[in-house]
């Protein structure tokens, strides 16, 4: 069937699962938006393949209607990443919060970002770790003291963005959990993207977050009551894309104008694409390796390594 | 009296001198000569300086072990002869001392070492120029000799001398040079050749009296495979099917690890070093749940790193994956370039929680590659991750074997989703339970096949449950599984009781130990009448309790080694069984037994003031 002929809905991706997150958080807007973009883009649910991590934003894996692997705290790309390097026909999504992707996940999130395989990761990051009541994550600012915590904090907090842009993602976004149908269309554009991408989700945890909640993002406390998120599509200065792949100083002025976008913060956020390059992902250059020319179809590798490879020509060079 | 074809013959040198490269054509050259060889290798954890020394064990008859006599030792400096004495705390005392008498040193003229200082009369000394040799054979070659070019062939000298001594052929050498240097760098190997020449004519004229040993060449169909346990590891993933292996650099499990890197363009296998062996193994379960028969080879650090996979691997069910561990001497960061036999207990337990899984343990090239490729079988099977435990010695150690025997191998999965037989308006559930605890598996892309799982304790559909009923349900099924492969796992994979069922002596051991101890059996019986046999224990867990307490209650005198300090699989053997084991035979120096250290540990356990718990070592 071609994906023309394929009419999908954002209720065939839904599993009987009731999701048990609190109400108001921030998980809702994001399992309604991958819906709404597995369903724009066709993609049969059994074709996809869900990996989250632990923690309230993990349980995504138990509300869609796919593939769905709920994997270790932190270990999310690691266990998505084996998947699509031997299953590379499959869509894979990962997933998880901003402590296991930014805390205890810190370094698969640097080096995924050096392989650049096909598959997008998605981090709902709403500064707290939730489901062990509200600890300080990773994207707590020094100085701020959430409801739970006993004092402010005296760490500084991490920039997202600024690690996956130095990292290698070829695709850097930011959403927010609120803005479902913005956050809808970022995800169609990171599975469109050949290469690994990411977004950094905004999110209120309405019950351990009472810094930046819902109304905070929508600026209700400023005057005029002005939105603190704005869309870098509004900013017609802004342009994420590397238009030459192979020009270095484009790469990198595209780089400092994410990264420089990155450290807005308080009262302008910008929402949005950030950051984007087309380069061979890990599967091309894998293919190119072994001879097969680049733009060739998708191949599993589970579909050619069967048991019983005749390794006489090795053995013989053993003699 | 001149032996043939019976040589331990050792070099020594500081590392980074091309000691490996020596060794390794001598080895080879007796390999083609149809002889059977081992091979080891000791070195410190160091790129360039520190000593390292090669030992090559030929002989006419299968042979699996080093000999702590040395025939013959190539010095490269005087370390190797004398130790570390300029060191503030001497760590070693060189090799001297292990001579034969009879035996005979290479060295260096150069050197500089007066025969007094050996301090040996009964052993021969055979001073050799190496420069001047070298300057000869490169005139010979009608080229200008550059010692940035040509120093490098200085331990060409030392080998081409063992060569003559021992009459072997220096043809041999050019061949395998040209092999190793390719064609195109004839030039090379033409230059190389003039050397060893010059060598030859050297000792000819210099020292033309027979060495006490000499190699004649065997008439053999084939020469029989020269490789280490980690080539046959590699080799037995590669016709297993295995599609990713995962690795993070780490002595001594790296070399199986550089083999598949060096053949994975020849097959449909992908091998990616990964940022940590936490990633290692995540990345492994992701791809044997995504359909792939999937690996990771690790050490003893990497290893406990590894164990939090592992419970995400079984309780997910995921078939496999396979898990090598190449244990080395611990604690910590312990001794990285040497071996031990210390991972045992925590491979038997390698994660919180009680979940199954697979420990097989094999001895030798054959079941290096056997168990292996049957690893993946297991994991295909019973949806358990399977660890094969090796160590340094398999890893590095060298034997000859003819063949791999493949053709009795099969290839089993365990069951698979059919979209046929699913009940109408009823969903396909992973961990649906079953008689036999294994579910069959859907693979990530087939219609239909849908489904959730987790690493929370989870319901037969895979959603999050903590329900008693239900947790009471999983777990059986989970661990049930243990008995199910003990059952179907035929006995002779678990255990193999080598030599006559009525011995002296029964012996147990497992793992790399093996060689030393048939090898000390076999000389036991020939020179002393001493009849031992060995029961091998290849399979851990789950550990055939019965099998073993039948064997040893009808033995009379046991003795357990272990390349261990406390003796971690006599205690497994008391945990199963109940039967409490006296006598231990330990080493823990980080060096592997040789048939010598088995033989004294032997000669102990049966005489009549036996020592409970013999400590061997090295020095």
């Amino acid at each position: 069937m071609t994906t023309a002929e394929i009419q999908l809905k954002p209720k065939d991706y839904a599993s009987e699962a009731h999701p048990d997150w609190c109400p108001g958080c921030g998980d809702f807007g994001i399992l309604n938006a991958v819906k709404q973009a597995l369903a724009e883009l066709a993609i049969e649910p059994h074709k996809v393949g869900i990996f989250s991590g632990i923690g309230c934003s993990g349980k995504i894996a138990h509300y869609l209607k796919t593939y769905g692997f709920h994997t270790l705290h932190g270990r999310v790309l690691p266990v998505a990443s084996g998947a699509k390097l031997v299953n590379e026909e499959l869509t894979v999504l990962a997933m998880g919060g901003d402590g296991d992707g930014y805390g205890i996940g810190a370094g698969y999130f640097v080096n995924t970002g050096r392989r650049n395989l096909d598959m997008t990761y998605m981090v709902f990051n709403n500064g707290v770790y939730g489901l062990t009541k509200g600890q300080a994550s990773p994207t707590r600012q020094r100085g701020e003291k959430t409801k739970s915590m006993s004092a402010p904090e005296i760490q500084d907090n991490i920039n997202p963005i600024g690690m996956a842009v130095s990292a290698g993602y070829t695709f850097i976004a930011r959403g927010y959990a609120m803005d479902v149908k913005g956050l809808k269309e970022l995800v169609v554009a990171a599975i469109n993207h050949k290469g690994t991408s990411f977004i950094d989700v905004l999110q209120p945890c309405p019950v351990y977050n009472d810094i930046q909640t819902m109304e905070w993002f929508s600026g209700r406390d400023r005057p005029g009551r002005s939105p603190r998120v704005y869309k870098l599509t509004d900013d017609k200065s802004f342009d994420p894309v590397v238009h030459d792949p192979s020009d270095a100083a484009e790469i990198v002025a595209k780089k400092q104008a994410a990264l420089g976008k990155s450290y807005e913060w308080g009262d302008q956020i910008p929402i949005g694409l950030l950051y984007k390059i087309d380069l061979p992902t890990y599967e091309d250059r894998m293919r190119q390796r072994r001879g097969i020319e680049p733009g060739a179809e998708a191949k599993s590798i589970i579909k050619d390594s069967m048991p019983g490879q005749d390794i006489t020509s090795t053995l013989e060079q053993y003699r | 009296m001149t032996v043939t074809n019976k040589l331990s013959w050792m070099i020594g040198g500081p590392q980074g001198s091309g000691i490996n490269v020596s060794a390794d054509v001598f080895a080879k050259a007796c390999v083609r000569s149809g002889l059977r060889v081992f091979s080891n290798i000791e070195y410190h954890s160091n790129i360039m300086g520190r000593h390292s020394y090669f030992r090559v064990r030929v002989n006419e008859k299968p042979i699996q072990s080093h000999v702590e006599p040395v025939d013959l030792l190539l010095a490269l400096d005087r370390e190797t002869l004398f130790g570390d004495v300029d060191a503030p705390y001497q760590t070693h005392r060189g090799h001297v001392h292990r001579l034969v008498d009879g035996g005979g040193i290479i060295l260096d003229a150069e050197l500089g070492v007066e025969i007094d200082e050996i301090g040996r009369d009964d052993v021969k000394i055979y001073a050799v120029p190496y420069a001047e040799i070298l300057r000869e054979g490169v005139a010979r070659a009608g080229a200008d000799y550059n010692s940035k070019r040509h120093d490098i062939m200085r331990n060409m000298v030392s080998v081409a001398a063992s060569f003559a001594l021992v009459h072997m052929d220096m043809d041999q050498i050019v061949a395998l040079l040209r092999e190793k240097l390719g064609e195109h760098r004839q030039d090379l190997v033409d230059l190389n050749g003039h050397v060893l020449a010059a060598t030859a004519d050297f000792m000819k004229e210099n020292y033309p009296d027979p060495f006490a040993v000499n190699i004649n060449p065997v008439e053999v169909d084939k020469a029989p495979l020269y490789m280490r346990g980690a080539d046959a590891v590699a080799l037995g993933k590669v016709h297993a099917g295995c599609s990713l292996q995962t690795y993070y650099p780490i002595a001594p499990a790296t070399e199986e690890s550089v083999v598949l890197e060096q053949i994975k363009d020849d097959y449909p296998i992908i091998v990616l070093q990964a940022e940590d062996e936490i990633a290692c193994v995540n990345q492994a379960v992701g791809a044997a749940h995504a359909g792939a028969r999937a690996s990771t080879s690790t050490s003893g650090p990497g290893f406990a790193l590894m164990i939090e996979g592992l419970g995400f691997a079984a309780i997910t069910e995921a078939p496999g994956p396979v898990v090598c561990l190449y244990q080395r001497g611990g604690p910590s960061t312990g001794l990285p370039t040497r071996g031990g036999q210390t991972d045992l207990r925590l491979a038997l337990q390698p994660g919180h929680g009680e979940f199954p899984h697979i420990l097989i343990a094999p001895g030798d090239l054959a079941e290096c590659f056997e168990l292996t490729y049957n690893a993946f079988n297991y994991a295909d099977s019973y949806h358990v991750p399977v660890v094969v435990l090796l160590d340094r010695v398999l890893a590095a150690g060298h034997w000859t074997i003819d063949d791999f025997d493949r053709d009795h191998l099969d290839v089993t999965f365990g069951p698979r989703y059919d979209p046929d037989k699913s009940l109408e308006g009823d969903t396909y559930r992973r961990h649906l339970l079953t008689e036999s605890g294994v579910s069959p598996r859907s693979i990530p892309g087939e219609p239909g096949g849908m489904f959730v799982t987790t690493s929370d304790e989870h319901t037969e559909s895979g959603k999050i449950s903590e329900g008693i009923v239900n947790r009471l349900n999983q777990m059986d099924k989970r661990m049930g599984k243990l008995q199910v492969i003990a059952d179907e796992i035929p006995e002779e994979v678990k255990w193999n009781l080598h030599g006559p069922s009525d011995a002296d002596l029964t012996v147990v051991a497992w793992g790399s130990t093996k060689g030393a101890i048939i090898d000390a059996m076999d000389t036991l019986k020939r020179r002393k009448n001493i009849i031992v046999n060995f029961l091998q224990i290849r399979m851990m867990r789950p550990f055939p309790t019965d099998a073993i307490a039948g064997i040893l209650t009808k033995c009379e005198n046991v003795v357990v080694f272990e390349d261990n300090y406390s003796g971690q699989l006599r205690d497994l053997i008391t945990q199963s069984t109940g039967i409490k084991i006296e006598k231990l035979v330990v080493k823990y120096d980080g060096r592997p037994f040789s048939q010598t250290e088995i033989e004294i540990g032997i000669l102990n356990a049966i005489s009549e003031h036996a020592e409970k718990r013999l400590v061997l070592s090295h020095e």
